[in-house]
């Protein structure tokens, strides 16, 4: 290696740290400034909450056995809404890809389906379901299903057409092309909505938890705001966000190429 | 070379296509006859249904006027104008790839494809990915997999389209020297006159849409050592002139 070579290097290194540094920094500058202005009463902390509180109401929530019994259920809604999201659109993207006639029919309806605010459907949803959980299931899959959808079987019809044209030449049949050249060409598509899904599933679980439940982190936030309680809607709010990045990691672990 | 076995004529081909805007004549009454060894290359202007010509001949399309007729019942093997290949497989399954779909694996079958990949320099990759090969080993690695069911007769549609000139030089002068070593029939589709004479024995040229054929070249070098070296030919610039002439006035 030159030596201009090593200094580059250095430098790309040093460049590279200095962001990871400075957004280590900046987040507990924000955590400490919130602190300070609760503590001086600068900022009214009955409205705004504060770090300590947060880790107060944290450590009371987990003594109270209550912490973990919210994060499970709006996990397990969560992963049943994406594990049945993910399924559900690759089947109906493979049926939209395989007969023509039907995604042509099927076309305009998606479009409506898919400007249309899911959230909208909700009190319908809690009637024709029932308050329960599976009506919060039902209302994740529907607000992420139909993007899922979407983009998926956009990545079908935009496959290379001369490596489908290849295998015709191999006389192949529709099945061989879509388990051979189809699938295969759109795994990073693939992947890609299923980062989207996880979290547009976790969005479809908190807005069902908001509108009934007696569980979950959406619930934990929904009663905090009720009672007044802002600490713990604040609590509420710092558990998603830790949880939907450990989802996205999580995803991204599991999805990673092998070689 | 000289073998008059013939083993494929096209009779009177014709085509048209129906789209809303009307009625497009593509093909329009295309004879010519394929002898065992011809390397064949249909030249014309683009867009004038040149692979179209292809297609029907590999059985893509079945609508389509005429007689397309094999004297013996022969393998076809198509290479496209890109090369194709999928960078999720690895060399070696790229290679299988057309067996593996025609559900030809057998034994003897996969000993060729080594058999090809070791003769042709690929095999030291077999594990490896398409991304990791040159383009002039890549465009090899296509035409193996062409090879791998033993076709008679192999259709090549511009397949050198996507390359710079000089890797276009280089490649067509591998992929022309594995064809001759392998023994195969070859009709090319082309719009590149230098490339046509280096490389065929007789030259089918076109007329713009709707195609027909302008008139045949019979193509004899001096020199017969691969495409780069037939350039020298000191007939080479007569031909090039003769077509030159007859395919500009199409345009």
């Amino acid at each position: 290696m030159t030596k201009e070579q090593k200094k580059f290097l250095k430098k790309q290194k040093i460049y590279k740290r200095l962001i990871l540094i400075t957004q280590v920094s900046l987040f507990i500058f924000l955590i400490l400034i919130w602190q300070i202005l609760s503590d001086k009463n600068i900022i009214n902390s009955f409205i705004t909450s504060s770090p300590r509180n947060i880790i107060k109401t944290l450590i009371t929530l987990y003594k109270e056995n209550n912490l973990f019994f919210h994060i499970y259920t709006t996990l397990k809604e969560t992963l049943i809404s994406f594990t049945l999201t993910t399924i559900i659109s690759l089947i109906i993207s493979i049926l939209l890809y395989h007969y023509n006639f039907l995604s042509k029919v099927v076309e305009p309806y998606l479009i409506i389906l898919g400007s249309m605010p899911k959230v909208a459907l909700g009190p319908i949803i809690i009637i024709w379901i029932g308050a329960n959980i599976k009506g919060i299931i039902t209302m994740a899959i529907l607000i992420s299903i139909i993007v899922s959808i979407q983009s998926i079987y956009n990545g079908f019809i935009q496959t290379d057409k001369l490596k489908i044209k290849l295998l015709q030449t191999f006389k192949a049949s529709k099945k061989k092309i879509l388990l051979n050249v189809v699938i295969p060409s759109n795994k990073e598509t693939i992947i890609n909505t299923l980062k989207i899904n996880i979290s547009m599933c976790l969005i479809g679980v908190i807005m069902g938890e908001f509108l009934t439940s007696k569980a979950g982190i959406g619930y934990l936030i929904l009663y905090g705001s009720q009672i007044f309680n802002l600490n713990l809607v604040m609590t509420g709010i710092f558990i998603l966000l830790i949880l939907s990045v450990i989802l996205y990691y999580l995803l991204i672990l599991f999805t990673k190429e092998k070689h | 070379m000289n073998t008059t076995n013939k083993i494929l004529s096209v009779k009177h081909l014709s085509k048209i296509y129906n789209t809303l805007e009307g009625e497009t004549n593509c093909l329009s009454d295309i004879s010519f006859e394929v002898n065992e060894g011809d390397f064949i290359t249909i030249i014309g202007p683009s867009g004038c249904g040149k692979s179209t010509i292809l297609n029907i001949i590999a059985g893509l399309e079945n609508k389509y006027q005429g007689n397309v007729n094999f004297t013996s019942n022969c393998e076809i093997g198509y290479m496209l104008q890109e090369h194709s290949l999928f960078d999720w497989l690895t060399v070696e399954e790229n290679a299988l790839l057309g067996l593996k779909i025609k559900k030809q694996l057998t034994k003897e079958n996969i000993n060729y494809v080594i058999s090809l990949l070791k003769k042709y320099n690929l095999y030291e990759f077999k594990n490896s990915y398409p991304k990791n090969l040159s383009g002039g080993m890549k465009q090899r690695l296509a035409l193996i997999r062409t090879l791998a069911f033993k076709p008679r007769i192999l259709l090549l549609d511009e397949p050198f389209s996507a390359l710079d000139y000089q890797s276009r030089l280089s490649v067509s002068d591998d992929v022309y020297k594995i064809i001759k070593n392998e023994n195969k029939t070859a009709i090319m589709v082309s719009h590149d006159i230098a490339e046509s004479i280096s490389m065929s024995n007789k030259i089918i040229v076109l007329s713009k849409r709707p195609a027909t054929i302008k008139n045949i070249h019979n193509i004899n070098l001096s020199i017969n050592k691969g495409p780069i070296e037939n350039r020298k030919a000191k007939e080479f610039s007569t031909y090039y002139d003769q077509l030159w002439k007859e395919i500009d006035k199409n345009d």
